[in-house]
């Protein structure tokens, strides 16, 4: 576990360049936090208040959809899981473990084609 | 490090918190400030607050052993406890504890679904286990059966059954608890029960027979502090063939009464088993939550805000003009194609009774549902866990983002003169107030003998302005007792108000409550507080 931890934090924190050389293992179980904690409400489409209230925000200048954004670094992704935003509540590490959310990070900024 | 709990010295808190760590593992004894504030209700209406209700630490164990470890060592140092299941009961207290520097005993690693019997419909699962998480392993496993959710899918089964929440399918299964069949329970003294069937050892029928022999108490376990539910099994609906809904749509305001009246005798007697959705078509739409997505008739918004009497005349007028209801009915009906269809053709012909009825027919849909088709839908109507009902709140082109919300919700009786007084009563409190309400707001149906009027109460980071709230809402619980009505449920803020209400015989009800909880909870170390229900060395303080 605390391995996983460590291989979490660092793939976190290297650079985009680096990831893509060597994909890290996190990115994957990132998809699966992604789908598991943040579709419900932030997956494209009607029906998702995240992506609702993002689209609101932005009015077509960023995707309201989480996964199309390419702006969104690991600190950011963490903050906002762990400080909540409006009615978005924080979530515990019961919920999402720290090493969940190193993968998540990783998952939400990996580099695109 | 934040608190200590009420009357426990620093030393003996480090001792437990180190017993803590050594029954379930020290990862899972959470103690660093920045932990425990993941354990604040993010929806109290007390945020910053000094009254807000915070834990001094966190404790997540994955076992029933260890969750009785756990209560044994809290016993032997008198640390007050506050179970939680998966912690999204957001608008009725979320995670936090009922009573400041509670340890919070986070069961959500107690997440497995222990088994699905197909045959049988009914599933046995921890309290960590989610709507979703059911789903997904019924999906997986492609077992022909539904689950019945409320509207957020994140919650847990047994934490909404035990709060007595609600859902959106048949009949039988929209009442959590009352679906509900059997319950395994640690006692405050450390000690594992089983009801019902699940008393007797080798049980074949825990989950088949709710009531086992002599007195059945799982009740005394819902909205209550006297053991911690560790096992619960729950009917569930075997997938039905189709489903169908029909809308009736009525002209007056009057008519509401025979509307009312036929929709109880009908449901009361089977003839359709899905949840009937009641509302004013003047208010857009009358599917739950939807009247928030279109808006108002500018006409119609006119006459409601116009100050006086209420435009009934006017109102008729522009619904027999627009052939707009005044009230609307949605029946559901969940079973065999050919079934369904006779029983809705059978209910147009009882409610055509009502001068100008009118009927709409909706396509009969076969089940299951293509993921196509499933995206469509009005989600929970299927039994398709999901968060759509966060748009409440959520920022959108014409509203601001809002910071969360609680729920008044007192239960009156199901029947269209209640609605009217209630209309009346709650309208004319929510005017003095300035709490946002329309004259057209009719109740929530989801229990079969009772309407639920429910409305919501924003939350906000504003301490002026939940300060001004709360009085309203506590104001507001007077005023449904005076016309006896009382709530179905309440958050922790607003528990011990609520249940000053139920104060038939000088607290006959509460002063049982107490009795009991002192007999099975002798160290008063579960849920202090918890609906109002105080342990001795806690009880007649002034609270806020």
């Amino acid at each position: 576990m605390r391995l996983l931890v460590l291989a979490a934090a660092l793939g976190a924190a290297v650079p985009a360049v680096a990831l893509a050389a060597a994909p890290a293992p996190s990115v994957q179980r990132g998809h699966e936090v992604f789908d598991r904690w943040c579709a419900p409400c932030h997956a494209p489409g009607p029906g998702h208040p995240g992506t609702q209230s993002l689209e609101a925000k932005y009015k077509g200048s960023k995707p309201g959809a989480l996964e199309q954004r390419t702006d969104l670094t690991t600190e950011l992704t963490r903050f906002y899981v762990r400080t909540g935003v409006s009615i978005m509540p924080f979530f515990r590490k019961t919920e999402v473990s720290d090493a969940d959310l190193a993968a998540l990070g990783a998952y939400i900024a990996r580099p695109r084609p | 490090m934040a608190m200590l709990p009420p009357g426990v010295s620093r030393g003996d808190f480090d001792k437990a918190l180190a017993e803590f760590g050594a029954a379930i593992g020290k990862d899972w004894v959470f103690t660093s400030d920045e932990d425990v504030a993941l354990y604040r209700d993010a929806y109290t209406p007390f945020w910053g607050e000094p009254e807000e209700r915070l834990a001094s630490a966190a404790v997540a164990p994955d076992s029933t052993e260890a969750v009785q470890a756990i209560v044994r060592i809290a016993n032997k140092y008198k640390i007050p406890l506050y179970p939680i299941s998966t912690g999204k009961n957001l608008g009725y207290g979320g995670s936090a504890p009922a009573l400041s520097g509670s340890v919070v005993l986070d069961l959500k690693r107690m997440n497995r679904v222990l088994e699905v019997d197909e045959k049988n419909a009914f599933a046995l699962v921890e309290p960590g286990v989610s709507y979703f998480d059911l789903y997904r392993h019924i999906q997986e496993k492609k077992l022909k059966l539904w689950i019945d959710c409320p509207d957020p899918g994140w919650g847990s089964l047994v934490g909404n059954a035990l709060d007595r929440g609600g859902g959106y399918t048949a009949h039988a299964f929209r009442n959590h608890f009352d679906a509900h069949c059997g319950m395994e329970v640690v006692l405050g003294t450390g000690e594992v029960m089983r009801t019902g069937m699940g008393a007797l050892p080798g049980a074949k029928t825990w989950q088949q027979y709710k009531v086992g022999y002599g007195p059945w108490i799982d009740g005394m376990f819902s909205q209550s502090n006297f053991g911690i539910v560790t096992k619960m099994g729950f009917w569930l609906m075997p997938e039905p063939e189709a489903y169908l809904s029909g809308l009736i749509t009525v002209g007056k305001r009057a008519d509401l009464t025979p509307l009312i009246d036929i929709m109880n005798e009908l449901e009361n007697q089977g003839v359709y088993n899905g949840m009937p959705f009641i509302g004013s078509p003047l208010n857009g739409s009358i599917e739950p939550g939807e009247q928030f997505r279109f808006p108002v008739d500018p006409e119609v918004q006119r006459l409601l805000d116009r100050p006086g009497d209420f435009p009934v005349a006017e109102l008729e007028a522009f619904c027999a003009r627009t052939g707009t209801g005044f009230w609307g009915l949605k029946l559901q009906f969940y079973g065999p194609a050919e079934v369904i269809r006779a029983q809705w053709a059978h209910a147009k012909k009882r409610f055509a009774a009502i001068p100008g009825a009118k009927f709409e027919d909706q396509p009969l849909i076969n089940l299951p549902l293509s993921p196509e088709q499933a995206e469509k839908v009005h989600k929970v109507v299927f039994g398709i866990p999901n968060l759509s009902i966060f748009f409440i709140g959520a920022r959108s082109e014409t509203s601001p983002p809002g910071d969360g919300h609680i729920w008044f919700s007192p239960i009156i009786p199901r029947t269209a003169e209640a609605i009217f007084e209630a209309q009346q009563v709650f309208g004319e409190a929510a005017k003095e107030m300035g709490l946002p309400m329309s004259p057209l707001s009719l109740p929530g149906t989801y229990w079969h003998r009772a309407f639920i009027f429910i409305f919501g109460f924003p939350i906000t980071r504003d301490v002026k302005t939940n300060r001004e709230n709360r009085e309203k809402f506590r104001k507001l619980i007077k005023i449904a007792a005076d016309h006896g009505w009382g709530e179905y449920r309440t958050p922790p803020a607003y528990q011990d108000d609520v249940m000053a209400a139920y104060s038939f015989n000088n607290n006959a009800l509460l002063r049982f409550h107490e009795t009991v909880k002192d007999a099975v909870d002798p160290n008063g170390i579960l849920s202090a507080g918890r609906y109002g229900i105080w342990p001795k060395h806690l009880r007649g303080r002034k609270r806020t």
